[in-house]
């Protein structure tokens, strides 16, 4: 008998399309799991409004779950409450540690103007001396940064909330 | 019944906005004028056509006449889109480009922080969404402001010339009309009036530090919001309906 918490053990199995290292439970969007005899309902939540990867992860729980033996699978998208990087996993945060990008910092309001950059730490050699190059980055969720020591350039998961 | 024609009307316009910016700002992939701000620009329209997505599904579930978003997108006339002016004006060169994002930016910024306590439930969950994206959007253009506005004599000269020639399209930020009045009233939407005020103060300020002066001739134009638009919807509309309208009901 499939049980609720069996279903959140195989959503460890599906990654992130543009950041493999994390699963979708790493990253935060899986909000609610419910089952029924007959169907199996996951409420996901996107990143960004208009994050493609959102399409890319309901058909990948829904092939996952179906090799899982559970046939009827609705994923269904809610924008309530809205996504955080505070829902990004410790575990989450070390994976993409070791990947190479840096974890969101805390950051102050994005709406000061030149305020003192965020102390972005280089994944690389661990330096604090490293600067941002630009606010957008290769995904909608990254910025991009470079290490001032090493000179690694690096892409940083930039804090939201 | 009434209530939701002004509803549907209004996160029709907030839609379109989202919508026919950024197909303007897309236009940029693969023509910044660096590397790093030609990624900026492509993220920005992801943003904001992620907004229209949400937005436009949302008018469509209110309108209750099975359309949905890309229906509404993709299949309209030009009298039926009820965006601003001001977004559906040309790139122009970087500047334009920029001058036309902060003067939106700002706006939006202080929209959603208001439509945060709609009584409406989707409409602030839209709204907490996009003020998160949109607080970025606002730092890096307020940013260009500064840096172009205060930088060479001619970057000073023609970012000058970009706030001359949008500033009679900022106005329409602030358009109401009986959808307004009566969606205010339910306490689903903010007044204008406090938005306005606050957006000139903030405009004001970053357009000072950036040595720019702001039109003191107040001839305004607006059109957009009843579906009376610029010549240049028409260009936009023809690209961004190529494909539904050579091949309906194509899908990827
Ligand atoms: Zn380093």
């Amino acid at each position: 008998m499939v049980t609720e918490k069996d279903i959140w053990a195989y959503l460890e199995e599906v990654s992130d399309p543009e950041i493999p290292v994390l699963t979708v439970v790493d990253l935060g969007v899986i909000r609610t799991v419910s089952l029924t005899d007959e169907l199996c309902t996951i409420v996901i939540t996107p990143t960004y409004s208009g994050c493609p990867a959102m399409k890319v992860i309901e058909e990948d729980i829904i092939t996952l779950l179906k090799e899982k033996g559970i046939q009827n699978t609705k994923v269904e998208l809610t924008l309530f409450p809205a996504w955080t990087t505070d829902w990004l996993t410790e575990n989450g945060k070390n994976k993409l540690r070791e990947y190479g990008i840096a974890p969101p910092e805390n950051e102050v309001d994005k709406s000061v103007l030149f305020a003192e950059p965020t102390v972005v730490p280089c994944p690389l050699c661990k330096s604090r001396n490293t600067r941002m190059i630009s606010q957008f980055g290769s995904t909608a969720c990254k910025a991009h940064h470079q290490c001032n020591d090493c000179l690694e350039p690096f892409d940083y998961f930039k804090c939201l909330k | 019944m009434e209530k939701n024609t002004n509803l549907f009307e209004y996160v029709l316009r907030m839609g379109d906005d989202s919508l026919i910016l950024g197909h303007r700002v897309s236009e940029w992939c693969g023509h910044g004028p660096i590397l790093e701000e030609d990624i900026a620009l492509t993220n920005i329209s992801l943003d904001l056509i992620g907004q229209a997505t949400n937005l436009l599904e949302y008018a469509g579930e209110i309108e209750g006449k099975g359309r949905d978003g890309d229906a509404i997108a993709f299949l309209r006339c030009d009298r039926e889109y009820k965006n601003l002016l001001l977004v559906e004006q040309t790139n122009g060169d970087f500047g334009k480009t920029m001058m036309r994002q902060f003067f939106f930016d700002a706006f939006r910024r202080l929209l959603f922080e208001r439509l945060l306590k709609s009584s409406d439930i989707q409409l602030a969950a839209i709204a907490d969404k996009s003020l998160k994206e949109t607080k970025y959007h606002l730092k890096h253009s307020s940013e260009w402001m500064i840096r172009l506005g205060d930088g060479t004599d001619e970057s000073h000269s023609r970012i000058q010339d970009s706030l001359d020639s949008l500033w009679k399209y900022t106005n329409e930020l602030f358009f109401m009309d009986e959808v307004d009045f009566s969606l205010i009233k339910e306490g689903i939407i903010p007044s204008m009036d406090g938005i306005q005020e606050e957006w000139l103060v903030y405009v004001t300020s970053i357009l000072e530090e950036a040595t720019l002066s702001i039109p003191t001739n107040n001839w305004k134009q607006e059109g957009g919001r009843i579906g009376k638009h610029t010549e240049h919807l028409g260009f936009i509309l023809a690209e961004l309906q190529y494909m539904q309208r050579a091949y309906p009901n194509m899908k990827w």
